[in-house]
């Protein structure tokens, strides 16, 4: 069974999190055995951006010393397997240019994204 | 019928801040209804829907005691709805995101409740008919 | 082709991301798929005579199957005879009966 994953909601609770939830769940199904795409669209097309830097936050003696690193988490994820396709009419709208974009993702369209649908038995939506 | 078809629904919403409760668990109640194999990922927030220490309160702006404002507790219908899938000859199995439990500290929940991973939805996904994925935005 | 149930839990007036539902339903009809768009909580907002919903009425038009959730239109005092045509109340089984079918159910 193949599953695209998309990723539309991002930066929801990443800092207390220390990652997206969506891709650690992505992560863990992978490594359960799950044939997996993951589409960023929406405002989660900005994870693919490059000097994402969440770091040196402190909350009165608190500091947190692991911050999310998503763009880091998305190229492990491709590491392992999974292709990351990004939407483009979501980065154009966002001014992401791809000399700004992390290396080894798929750009698709909108045009694109029927046969996408139809390539994936599952569609989960996040 | 009963059991006919196996259904899985992933949530992530906590308890009382969003309408996609309401419709997850209208949804569940019909399946249920159907005698179906329905089965649960409960995700981040959605850990603390079972939560066992959910209690009513009253409601002075209605004029209502704790028992006329009768408060919809969703420990309370997820209790319901396995009791009344097992009437219907179906299951509800509730399983919670462990991890999601302790940073929460979500431990207790109700009875039929059980600890679980992503690893468990992806098998259950796999054997099921179909998923329904509810995000939270 | 393909059946596809599109829930659309969002209204166009407070969410700008609406349309990517429209548009997708829009283009899986075009491409020769069964699409129903099933319009639930605020996302039944649009129903009502009267709303802005052109994008909604021309799908309709366009082949997409166009219900909305009886009890998110009576949370909102949408009576059926006040509603666009093309829209047409439907209860919320739909939903389990497309996903009982191995339908794919995108919920937005």
């Amino acid at each position: 069974m193949k599953v695209l994953n998309i990723i539309e909601t991002a930066y929801r609770a990443t800092i207390e999190e220390q990652d997206d939830t969506i891709v650690w769940l992505s992560h863990a199904v992978r490594g359960a055995g799950a044939e997996l795409g993951v589409l960023l669209r929406g405002n989660a097309v900005s994870y693919a951006v490059k000097g994402q830097n969440a770091a040196g936050l402190t909350f009165g003696g608190w500091r947190q010393t692991q911050p999310p690193d998503i763009a880091h988490d998305i190229v492990s994820l491709m590491a392992k397997g999974v292709t990351v396709y990004v939407m483009t009419e979501d980065l154009a709208k966002r001014g992401i240019e791809p000399t700004d974009m992390i290396g080894g993702l798929e750009r698709i369209s909108r045009e694109s994204l029927v046969p996408l649908l139809a390539a994936h038995d599952r569609v989960w939506y996040w | 019928m009963a059991q006919e078809k196996t259904l899985v629904f992933a949530l992530m919403d906590a308890p009382y801040e969003s309408a996609n409760t309401a419709t997850a668990l209208r949804l569940i109640d019909i399946a249920v209804r159907r005698g179906y194999a329905v089965k649960v990922f409960a995700y981040e927030g959605a850990v603390l829907l079972p939560f066992s220490r959910q209690q009513r309160h009253p409601n002075a702006i209605h004029g209502r005691s704790v028992e006329e404002e009768n408060h919809l507790l969703t420990r309370e219908v997820i209790a319901f709805l396995i009791a009344a899938a097992k009437q219907n000859g179906g299951t509800l199995d509730w399983v919670n995101c462990g991890l999601c439990v302790d940073e929460r500290g979500a431990g207790e929940a109700i009875e039929g409740v059980r600890r679980g991973s992503p690893a468990d939805f992806w098998q259950m996904a796999q054997a099921a008919d179909n998923t329904l994925v509810i995000g939270t935005r | 082709m393909a059946s596809y149930l599109l829930i659309e839990s969002r209204d166009p007036y407070s969410s700008g991301d609406n349309e990517f539902c429209l548009d997708l339903a829009r283009r899986l009809v075009a491409a020769g798929d069964k699409v129903t768009l099933f319009l639930v909580q605020n996302g039944v907002q649009p129903a009502r005579s009267g709303a802005e919903a052109a994008g909604l009425v021309a799908l309709a038009q366009d082949g997409v199957d166009v219900v909305a959730d009886e009890f998110s239109l009576r949370e909102r005092g949408i009576a059926p005879g006040r509603m666009h045509p093309g829209i047409r109340p439907s209860p919320l089984e739909v939903v389990i009966d497309r996903l009982a079918e191995g339908c794919k159910v995108i919920w937005h």
